[in-house]
């Protein structure tokens, strides 16, 4: 052996126990469903579950169960009380972390390495930080006697599982709202796992239910007249659906959506950290992030030396099964997503961007992209504009720091941005003049329960996070009409 | 006692500072209460408000850049503004609501002091709805709250003159731009309000007013994508699920309110962005 | 062509080029060094990276008590680290103060263990604080004793109050002593310059000025190598050969003590140079009680079960 090559350092899946069949989690208990569908590993396609596939009926006997819930229960303990239930689940989560972060990898694809050191124990702080606002409503900012809104229908993405339920469901329960959450399509599996979570924690029926099931399952959740407040992380094009769903209602909503967003680097970057929050920021959970740092817009004088450095760097980039400890990039998570980001990628190369990546052999079976990096990308070119949601970099060069801010404004989204230089009030100019929600100065894809989350322009509505995301849960004592 | 003949105004529209007639060539007849003929304003066509979406965005961008205290200062003028003519205001909003001068009046100074509470506001905003977050690692991270962009406004039909004031007010204060449709019924107030935005030292194109149908450029309010957000407290109950359809397309955040003093009509019409940073030597 | 064409040996060429150097973010380094020490070595790789290991060291005695005695016994570890199986390799070098260079010399060609360098601290080790003259003598002392391989120190008074000439100089002229009879290590003492940036433009200055080596530590100052430090380090050398085509080396000294610690420092070279470093010519590791260590790891692996210390030997 001359190379050092890492033997394969699998962690083990003895640990979780998964069932042959899900049914959904209704008022505190396991319900068989009607129909399935099957959840796959889409590293070998191996099928891992059948999950129910939920109807309206389901959607209906979830939403009563939480309303019963909201009405009798949840909404008339104090907080201090609803405080402590969450301190629980998050204790919980935080022991059988190891569990959630392999089942984690299993079902999505992600590499261990991020479910256990990103996903699962920030999913965890986001119920130790949820848990002390409970009883501390009045302080945060909605006035001084603060009502929880309802029962809450939210409908998360398959990017982070785990963690997009705890961004949806710790902040709900903490306000004194009920949830019915649907996991998507292709991820339920921790989504259960939380279900079993609840039951140890001994959290009251009905406060959570766990619908699972597809788009149509999502939609029978936002049209449900019990509905009072919708939270959904996901596509643009079914955020604006949305949108336009619930127009003639009074239900609430909070929108996590897409994003293109452009990481500047200007020529006094630490250029290390840079090409490596680079690479973080678009190759972290294999591009799989709605503020995933997809467009690359550098400073020209530093171009060459960037993207070479860039190239190095993709090239020890481990590409392979999301149980080994050294994975750095994992499986795609579906076949539908694999065949989006082949075709998107095409279009980079039919209009004249050109296309690299490091050599790296990839498994047979499952969903697998190799990282990729286009130069001499345009703002006109496909691959600049679309949200690829894929291990993909798009490279724009600039010449002046307006023109930097111009390219990087010019989209409809406007989630996050990065910036990179060693001159603080370049770094505060630039901050300021971004239209985004999310600025990473000097690094990229952070996140904290404290910090807020989200979007400008067609990015969403809301923040999640923070006393800012808590606040869409709540409404003042005096709120009728008032900000519809 | 004087026979001299007066020579009434002109009312027009206000776009980018200056006073256009519609590109329409398209006038309505508005009445005082008595339905009597008052005056022809001009009647907006959906090309006068894409003319001035493309003003008020060329005219946030330095309006956002200005200090918070300029901006204050500013609107705060503009109160000094509205005080100074507050006989005329009264005299307009009598002849269309039918209310007594002294009753008017009362209303021009709500308006001056309502104007006066929102420029307190623009150096506060920060600091009230803004946060250091403590997040877990050695990173500095910091929210506050930044103008949207572009916002419209369709103003109530109550109270032509506060119901104004109030619309774009707490839109311009944080560093918006603004395109109000003024009262339908009312909009003359409006109209000279625009005079008195002309001699206050805002910036052309932060406030544009049109006058018009409510029916009619609702719509293109909502509809168009480079309008950020909208006020829709003056559209009527049963049109705001279509203009919430409409404006779905570009997650325009749309919003109406009961009243007509609270810093939620700044809030609404304002983003947080959160910055990161680390912290090392 | 001198300097590598770099620099022309004047304070403004070498200021000139030490502007062109980029800013080192530190939370962005340790991020990536705590990341690539998540990496799980486990199994053949684990064997292979023992072995490894064991031929970068630089077993070390740097202390007011060494004795012949303890020295020699220390070269007898160095040749034959395990007595009791011939397969384990000898490590990298010796690393002695000049009065020690001749016995190890000696010792170790009487034992069969010529193949294994005498590495002698020099230039007023470990503080650097004495005239050139000084630091001359003690160069010119170690190479006549038989030194192969000078680790000295650089002039950290004069780096942080910026006088980067003045280190420089003392390198260069190091460098001339040394001539083809020795490598040149230079100790850049990070830990007394702090910051990352320092560690940086101090690296840069050293490869410059003629090192064959750049060294992290003196074992004397605390922290010394680590996985930051050592990361910084090789994207320098990294940096510099992309920038000449020369190659030049990294030992990473004091702190590591364990076989976990060994094995990260390999994977900071694998992951930030290439495996091309991964050779005692171009990676070492300064160490005493470390050896030990890897040695009972490898006895795990080949036995399959944990040993006890006491089939280690303690020199």
């Amino acid at each position: 052996m001359t190379d050092f090559d890492y033997a394969p350092a699998l962690e083990s899946r003895s640990i979780v126990t998964i069932e042959s069949e899900y049914g959904h989690f209704i008022n505190g208990e396991f319900v068989k469903g009607a129909n399935h569908f099957p959840t796959i590993n889409p590293s070998n396609e191996e099928v891992l579950s059948q999950i129910a596939l939920g109807g309206a009926q389901d959607i209906d006997r979830a939403v009563a169960s939480s309303r019963v819930a909201f009405e009798s229960t949840w909404s008339k303990m104090p907080g201090k009380e609803r405080g402590k239930y969450l301190y629980r689940i998050a204790r919980i989560m935080q022991e059988r972390s190891r569990e959630f972060a392999v089942l984690e990898s299993l079902d999505n694809g992600k590499p261990i390495r991020e479910s256990r050191d990103i996903d699962i124990p920030l999913a965890c702080a986001h119920f130790f930080y949820h848990a002390g606002w409970a009883d501390k409503l009045e302080f945060a900012g909605v006035g001084s006697s603060p009502r929880p809104l309802g029962v809450a229908g939210q409908i998360i993405p398959w990017n982070f599982p785990l963690l997009m339920l705890a961004w949806k469901i710790a902040p709900a329960l903490a306000a004194g709202n009920t949830v019915v959450l649907k996991p998507a399509e292709t991820t339920s599996l921790t989504a259960l796992l939380f279900a079993q979570v609840c039951q140890q924690a001994e959290l009251p029926a009905g406060v959570v239910n766990i619908v699972t099931g597809d788009g149509r399952t999502g939609s029978a959740l936002v049209d449900h007249p019990g509905i009072d407040k919708i939270a959904f992380t996901g596509s643009t094009q079914v955020g604006k659906a949305i949108a336009r769903a619930i127009a003639p209602t009074k239900k609430k909503a909070t929108l996590e959506l897409g994003g293109k967003a452009a990481n500047i680097v200007f020529d006094d970057a630490p250029v290390d950290e840079c090409v490596e929050g680079i690479v973080n920021g678009i190759f972290f959970n294999q591009g799989h992030v709605c503020c995933a740092g997809s467009r690359l817009i550098v400073q020209e004088s530093v171009a060459e030396e960037i993207v070479s450095k860039l190239k190095v760097r993709m090239s020890k980039i481990r590409v392979g099964d999301p149980l080994d400890k050294n994975t750095d990039l994992g499986a795609i998570n579906s076949a539908e997503q694999l065949s989006k980001i082949t075709a998107l990628t095409k279009s980079g190369e039919d209009e004249g961007a050109m296309r690299w990546s490091p050599e790296c052999a990839l498994p047979k079976k499952g969903f697998w992209f190799a990282p990729t990096v286009f130069t001499g990308v345009t703002q006109a070119h496909r691959i600049a504009q679309e949200e690829i949601f894929g291990p993909v970099l798009s490279v724009l060069t600039f010449r002046t720091p307006q023109e930097a801010i111009e390219k990087a404004n010019n989209t409809p989204y406007g989630l996050s941005a990065g910036v990179w230089s060693e001159k603080g009030s370049r770094i505060h100019w630039a901050s300021q003049q971004l239209k985004a929600g999310v600025i990473w100065a000097n690094t990229f894809n952070k996140f904290d329960p404290t910090s807020p989350f989200g979007g400008y322009k067609e990015s969403g509505w809301g923040r999640e996070g923070g006393s800012h995301g808590l606040t869409a849960y709540l409404k003042s004592a005096e709120e009728g009409g008032n900000n519809e | 006692m004087s026979d001299r003949i007066e020579v009434k105004k002109t009312y027009k529209l206000f776009i980018g500072g200056a006073f256009p007639r519609s590109e329409s060539g398209r006038t309505y007849e508005v009445n005082d209460h008595k339905g009597g003929f008052l005056a022809n304003p001009a009647l907006a066509s959906r090309k006068d408000l894409r003319d001035a979406v493309v003003i008020a965005r060329t005219a946030h961008i330095s309006w956002a850049k200005a200090t918070a205290y300029n901006r204050g200062q500013i609107l705060y003028r503009i109160a000094e503004m509205l005080e100074g003519r507050a006989d005329q205001f009264a005299s307009e909003i009598s002849a269309l609501d039918g209310i007594s001068i002294k009753e008017a009046l009362k209303e021009v100074h709500l308006s001056v002091d309502r104007l006066v509470w929102y420029a307190g506001w623009s150096d506060k905003l920060s600091a009230l709805v803004g946060a250091t977050n403590p997040v877990s690692g050695p990173y500095f991270n910091f929210s506050i709250p930044e103008p949207m962009g572009v916002v419209g406004a369709i103003a109530t039909e109550k109270n032509s003159l506060l119901g104004f004031i109030d619309a774009i007010a707490p839109i311009i204060v944080s560093g918006n731009s603004v395109i109000v449709l003024a009262s339908e019924r009312a909009p003359l107030p409006a109209m000279s309000f625009a005079e008195v935005l002309a001699t206050s030292d805002l910036p052309p194109g932060v406030c544009n007013i049109l006058t018009g149908s409510k029916s009619e450029l609702a719509p293109w309010f909502a509809s168009h994508m480079d309008i950020d957000g909208l006020d829709i407290t003056g559209v009527e109950h049963d049109l705001r699920a279509d203009v919430k359809v409409a404006g779905a397309e570009n997650l325009k955040r749309i919003h109406s309110f009961a009243d007509g003093q609270s810093p939620a009509r700044i809030l609404s019409f304002m983003e947080i962005k959160t910055t990161w940073h680390p912290i090392g030597v | 062509m001198e300097f590598y064409g770099l620099v022309d040996g004047t304070e403004i060429s070498l200021r000139k080029f030490l502007q062109t150097l980029s800013g080192v973010d530190q939370i962005g380094a340790e991020a990536r060094a705590a990341m690539l020490a998540t990496r799980s070595i486990k199994t053949s790789a684990k064997n292979w990276a023992i072995d490894l290991a064991i031929s970068m060291v630089d077993l070390t005695t740097l202390e007011g008590a060494d004795t012949p005695g303890k020295v020699r016994a220390l070269c007898n570890k160095a040749v034959r680290p395990d007595s009791t199986d011939s397969s384990v390799p000898s490590v990298g070098a010796i690393c002695v103060y000049n009065d020690m260079v001749a016995i190890a010399r000696k010792h170790l060609d009487s034992i069969g263990g010529s193949h294994v360098p005498v590495a002698a601290v020099s230039t007023a080790f470990p503080s650097g604080r004495a005239s050139m003259a000084v630091k001359i003598q003690d160069t010119q002392d170690a190479l006549d004793a038989g030194a192969t391989e000078i680790d000295m120190v650089i002039d950290r008074g004069a780096f942080l109050s910026g006088q980067f000439q003045v280190v420089f100089d003392e390198i260069a002229k190091i460098r001339t002593l040394c001539g083809t009879k020795a490598h040149l290590k230079v100790i850049l003492e990070t830990g007394e310059l702090v910051t990352y940036d320092n560690v940086r433009t101090a690296s840069f200055i050293a490869m410059l000025a003629g090192a064959d080596f750049i060294k992290t530590s003196t074992g004397k100052v605390s922290p010394a190598a680590t996985p930051p430090v050592v990361l910084v380090m090789l994207e320098a050398v990294r940096d510099f050969h992309q920038l000449t085509n020369h190659k030049i080396g990294v030992k990473a000294a004091g702190g590591i003590r364990t076989t976990k610690d060994a094995i990260k420092q390999l994977v900071l070279v694998n992951e930030t140079v290439g495996s091309q470093w991964l050779s005692p010519s171009l990676f070492r590791i300064g160490a005493s009680a470390l050896l030990n260590d890897l040695l009972m790891q490898r006895m795990k692996a080949r036995d399959g079960f944990y040993p006890s210390p006491s089939y280690v030997s303690i020199d």
